[in-house]
Formats: C-alpha cells, sequence, structure tokens
C-alpha cells in the first residue's frame, strides 16, 4: 500500500469512529422525509384533486408550472439536505484543530498536501453516501405519498435516475466544499456559523433577489446552492421564483463544475492558509 | 531491535512574530542514554521538539533524525515515536480507535494496539472514551502512541506531567530500559528533579538558547563552590572578608562567601579577630546548579547573583 491509499483509510478510519456521521445522517433522514412527506402530499393531493385548489390557498397558482411534481420532491435531497455534507465536511476538518489531532496525523503521515487530500477523498465518498441516505428519504417517502394518491412516481423513467445519480454527486462535492471551508475557517465555532448563516439565510436571499434582472440573475446561478441545483436539474427554489425562470439555470455539468471548482478553491486556499501552518 | 539514530540539531532559530523562542541551538542527541531536555517554562523546548518533528518549521537552521528531516522519514512512526505535551485526541474516540486511525497511516499491523496498551498499562480501558480519561491515562495513551511503531527513536515532551507515583516510577524504569536497548531517548522537562534519577545526559536551555550541555555529573562539577560561615557577630564578619575583596551575600544560616576552600575563609576571621561559630563547605545541590544555570548566571565561575538565589535568603 502506498502512503496516500494509508492515509486515505486512515481518513475513513477518523470519520468512522466517531459519531458525528451518523447522528447528522440520522437527522438529514428525519428532515427531507418530513418535508418531502408533507410537501408531496399536499401538491399531489391538490394535483389529484384531493385537496381543492382554493383550500390550499394562494399557493395553487404554482400549480401549472410544477409539470412534474416527483422530481421536485426528489431533489430535496440536495436542494435541502446539502447543509449536512457541508456540515460534516466541516466538522471533520476543524476538529483536528480543535482537538489538535493534528499532531499525531501529521507525525504519522508529514505529507500535509497528501492527508488533506486523503481527507477530502474520503469525505467526497462519505458526502455521496450522504446523499444515498436523503434519497431515502427524499425519493423513499416522497414516491410512496405520490403513489398514495394515485399519481405517477416516475420511477420507471430514466431521468428520474439521472436526477438520483447527480444527486449523489452533488452531495459529495458539498462534503468536499466542506473540507475545504474547513481548512478555509479552522474555527469550529465559525465554520458552524458560517455554514448556517450563509446556506439557510445569505444564499436563498441572494439567490432571490439575483433574479430580479437578468444580469445579477446571469451572476446568481454561479452561486453554489444554484450551481448544485443545476447540476441535480430541478429544485424548489427554481420553481418557487418569481416567473419560474427555471430555464435561465445553468447546464447541469456547468453546475457540476462550479460546484467543483468552489470546492477545489477553498482547499487550496485554505491549504496556504492554514493546513501547512506550524502546529503549536 | 530497532536501531536508535542521532538526533541532530544545527544551528536552529524560531520567531513567532518578533518574538525568538529559540536561538541558533545546536546539540546532538546521542543513542543508548537517556537524555533530559531541561529548560524553565517558556524556555523553547516544546519549539525545538516540534521543529525536530516537522510540525513547526524553523526559521533557519535545520534538525535531523540519522541525518535525515522528519518530513522526509519514508516511515516516520517506525523510526520516531514523539508525546508532545498537548493532549491531541479526540474526546468521542476510544483509546483503541485512536490509536487504530494513526496504525492504519503508518501501515502498522492492529496487533501493535493491543501491544502498546498492554505496554502502558491500558489494556483494560482500550474501549472507553478518551474524552473520560484522566491526565494520567491521557499521558499513558501518549505514550502509546510513541511506541505504536516499535521505533528507535524516543522523543517525549513532559511525560512525567500529570503521573501518579507509581506512574512516574514505571516510567523511570521505562526510559532507562529503551535506552538500554539501544534506543535513543530525549525527555524534555522544567524540572531537573523530575528527571535527574533516569537520565544520563543533560541538555540545558534558557530563553532559547543553550546554557549548558554534559553529563549529569558535569552539572554538579561545574557549579561553583561557596562556604558558608557565620559569626555571633555577623556584622564583623562582613567587614571581614569584604576588606579581605572576598565576594559574599547573606543567607539564612550565614554568609555564603565565593571562595575555593575553607582555609581562607578561617584564615579571614583569624586576621580580624572574629568569632567563627559555623565554617564548612557547602554543597550544592543538582537544582540548585541547574537554578543557577537558566536563571542566566555565568555557568562555571564567580558566585551566583543574588537575584538568583533571592529564594534562599536575603542578599546584600
Ligand atoms: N504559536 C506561538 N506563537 C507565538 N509564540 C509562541 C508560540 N509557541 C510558543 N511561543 C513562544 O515561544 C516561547 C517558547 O515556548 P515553548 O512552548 O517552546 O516553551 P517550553 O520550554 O516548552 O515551555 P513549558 O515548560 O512551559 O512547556 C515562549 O515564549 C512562547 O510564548
Ligand atoms: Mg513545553
Amino acid at each position: 500500500m502506498t502512503s496516500f491509499s494509508r492515509a486515505i483509510g486512515a481518513e475513513f478510519a477518523k470519520i468512522g469512529t466517531t459519531r458525528m456521521w451518523w447522528i447528522l445522517a440520522a437527522v438529514m433522514f428525519g428532515y427531507i422525509a418530513l418535508l418531502a412527506g408533507g410537501l408531496s402530499a399536499l401538491f399531489a393531493g391538490i394535483e389529484s384533486g384531493v385537496i381543492s385548489p382554493d383550500a390550499a390557498g394562494s399557493g395553487s397558482q404554482g400549480l401549472p408550472a410544477f409539470g412534474s411534481l416527483p422530481p421536485l420532491i426528489y431533489s430535496f435531497a440536495s436542494s435541502i439536505g446539502y447543509v449536512f455534507p457541508v456540515l460534516l465536511g466541516a466538522l471533520a476538518t476543524t476538529g483536528e484543530f480543535r482537538h489538535q489531532t493534528l499532531t499525531p496525523t501529521f507525525l504519522a503521515n508529514p505529507r500535509r498536501g497528501q492527508v488533506l487530500g486523503a481527507k477530502t477523498i474520503a469525505l467526497f465518498v462519505v458526502g455521496a453516501l450522504l446523499g444515498v441516505v436523503a434519497l431515502l428519504a427524499s425519493v423513499g417517502v416522497g414516491a410512496l405519498v405520490i403513489s398514495a394518491f394515485d399519481l405517477d412516481p416516475l420511477l420507471g423513467e430514466g431521468a428520474t435516475w439521472a436526477l438520483i445519480g447527480r444527486t449523489v454527486l452533488a452531495m459529495a462535492v458539498w462534503s468536499a466544499i466542506g473540507v475545504g471551508l474547513g481548512v478555509l475557517v479552522p474555527s469550529q465555532v465559525a465554520s458552524i456559523v458560517i455554514v448556517l448563516a450563509f446556506t439557510q439565510f445569505v444564499e436563498p436571499l441572494l439567490r432571490f433577489a439575483s433574479l430580479f434582472t437578468e444580469v445579477t440573475q446571469g451572476i446568481g446561478n454561479y452561486l453554489p446552492g444554484a450551481a448544485s441545483d443545476a447540476l441535480v436539474g430541478a429544485s424548489f427554489f427554481t420553481i418557487a421564483a418569481p416567473g419560474g425562470t427555471a430555464g435561465a439555470m445553468l447546464e447541469w455539468w456547468q453546475g457540476g463544475l462550479v460546484l467543483l471548482a468552489y470546492a477545489v478553491a477553498a482547499t487550496v486556499i485554505g491549504y496556504a492558509v492554514s493546513w501547512k501552518r506550524d502546529v503549536t | 531491535m530497532p536501531d536508535g539514530a542521532v538526533i541532530e540539531f544545527s544551528n536552529i532559530t524560531k520567531t513567532f512574530g518578533g518574538v525568538t523562542a529559540v536561538n541558533d541551538l545546536s546539540f546532538t542527541v546521542e543513542p543508548g542514554r537517556v537524555t533530559g531536555f531541561l529548560g524553565p517554562n517558556g524556555a523553547g523546548k516544546t519549539t525545538t521538539l516540534r521543529m525536530l518533528l516537522g510540525l513547526v518549521a524553523p526559521s533557519s537552521g535545520s534538525a535531523t533524525i540519522g541525518g535525515i528531516r522528519y518530513r522526509d522519514l519514508p516511515r516516520p512512526l517506525q523510526t520516531v515515536g514523539a508525546a508532545l505535551e498537548a493532549a491531541s485526541f479526540h474526546p468521542g474516540r476510544t483509546a483503541r480507535n485512536h490509536l487504530a486511525v494513526y496504525a492504519v497511516a503508518a501501515g502498522l499491523p492492529a496487533a501493535r494496539i493491543d501491544a502498546v496498551l498492554h505496554t502502558v498499562g491500558l489494556s483494560d480501558h482500550g474501549a472507553q472514551r478518551v474524552g473520560g480519561y484522566s491526565l494520567g491515562m491521557r499521558q499513558r495513551l501518549g505514550l502509546a502512541f510513541t511506541l505504536l511503531g516499535d521505533p528507535g527513536v524516543l522523543v517525549l515532551d513532559e511525560p512525567i506531567n500529570g503521573l501518579d507515583p507509581e506512574g512516574i516510577k514505571w516510567i523511570r524504569g521505562f526510559l532507562r530500559a529503551m535506552a538500554d536497548e539501544g534506543r535513543t531517548v530525549l525527555v524534555s522537562s522544567h524540572l531537573l528533579s523530575e528527571v535527574q534519577q533516569s537520565v544520563d545526559d543533560v541538555i540545558i536551555i534558557a530563553a532559547g538558547a543553550l546554557v549548558h550541555r554534559g553529563t549529569l555529573a558535569s552539572l554538579e562539577t561545574e557549579a561553583a563552590p561557596r562556604i558558608l560561615v557565620d559569626s555571633p557577630d555577623r556584622q564583623a564578619l562582613a567587614t571581614a572578608l569584604g576588606q579581605a575583596g572576598i565576594e559574599f551575600f547573606t543567607g539564612r544560616s550565614g554568609l555564603l562567601a565565593a571562595a575555593p576552600d575553607t582555609a581562607l575563609i578561617g584564615h579571614i576571621a583569624f586576621l580580624a579577630s572574629v568569632e567563627v561559630s559555623a565554617l564548612h563547605r557547602e554543597r550544592r545541590g543538582l537544582e540548585e546548579a541547574f537554578l543557577a544555570l537558566v536563571n542566566g548566571g555565568a555557568p562555571t565561575n564567580g558566585i551566583d547573583s543574588p537575584s538568583a538565589n533571592a529564594d534562599k535568603g536575603e542578599s546584600r
């Protein structure tokens, strides 16, 4: 075994020997299952006529734009769940600073770039696993509820499975972004605050605001959350947007590359900012 | 049996911002011996050891193990075992898992984990989360990490901190056994008394600079002799010594004079007709010699500056 493959093994062992990953996975599953179940029941109810549009209030006016309900519900896995892999990546990285485990880590492998690369790969894989868990919630619960209303969950469609595959990829890249953020902002508390503030408040606001003019909309497409939605190919956000301008999103592969660029940039800059510094 | 290797520091310097933590330090550490690396708090011991281990980048100079820098070692954990003072554990990980992570990184067989836990006496606590460990148990786990790769070189930063008397006794025997097997053992402390029973050589630094190196015995012989003399009429005795040009200061039980032997002082008192109630050569302990060195006194000649002994008695 090369020292790089051993380093990757050690990073997997670090994740597997603490409780964080499954706590995050469990909370994420519950959160997504609840939203996917609840909203698919609401929309499927309206679409199938079980719930009358009048009773659903003003939300009913957007209904025709839904074209297809299942992809929207399934995409909750990443459009809502992406905060969890970011948190996992950031916690795994900032934890090394917080608990001073950088010392034994660098003693066991003094090639620091290699260690950071190994961490990114390990978190990428675990992020993909979180993606699978998130899809179990969004697709599993969503499809069940949609079927219950006698609508087609579209599970036989190739497009649905392409969306599922791209969701796994998006979640994996988000986890790598978390690693990048962790080296960029090694303070654990600051990192968590940034993740929560940015994903839950700042970015949604920016994305929404950017939709009002064409120029800002072009820029808004390059925000990480927008790029992620483009990669996955469907999003509650774009459908809820004024005028339903989903067509203006990046291509899925462009979105993927933009998201990857965020991960690489954060990691490379973070390497210089904190990772290669003195460990005292 | 792993071979010890020579540790060599050459002209190593580290400045943090404007503060010089380690200043142009050069020394070697030989295999088969226990070397104490001593200095008061803030002297630069930890910084020096971290530079040796590639954790802190020297501002200038270099540190090598068997001629190789740490980061260039092909198998670092199998070559050097290091325990640094900071408790570097994830509290949620068990001791066994903590070691397993680094065993994987270093390509060591899992059997080593149980072996080292047994060596440090933590076999019964391997499945316990480290967050619940006592300070002494953490120290032992740090030692277990050190031994994981069965290295020929041991670098231990203040390993005795937090150990109970039984643990201290154990670690002393352990250090000796490691050196007797031919390993290089470098152990830091801010207290000479803590390690004097187990070290062969001492390296003493103060304010980042080397102040003494040699065998433990060399410390004692380098300490300047001192004569304790007292009289019912101390004032008269002081005057006599002053007139004879002898340097001295007032201690709790008499005057401490810088003189090669008791005869000279006795003669001075006799000539001045001063009654002498005590006159003997004061044997300075290792600890006192150590304190004199690190408090910035000239190491080889003259009496210590009074301030260095302010705790021993009031100065003149
Ligand atoms: N990361 C850092 N940034 C700034 N100054 C530092 C840093 N690390 C150490 N120093 C300074 O370097 C000097 C030497 O510190 P060091 O920890 O090496 O001493 P030490 O001999 O190990 O002390 P102790 O016995 O207390 O452990 C001190 O003045 C300390 O304040
Ligand atoms: Mg120290």
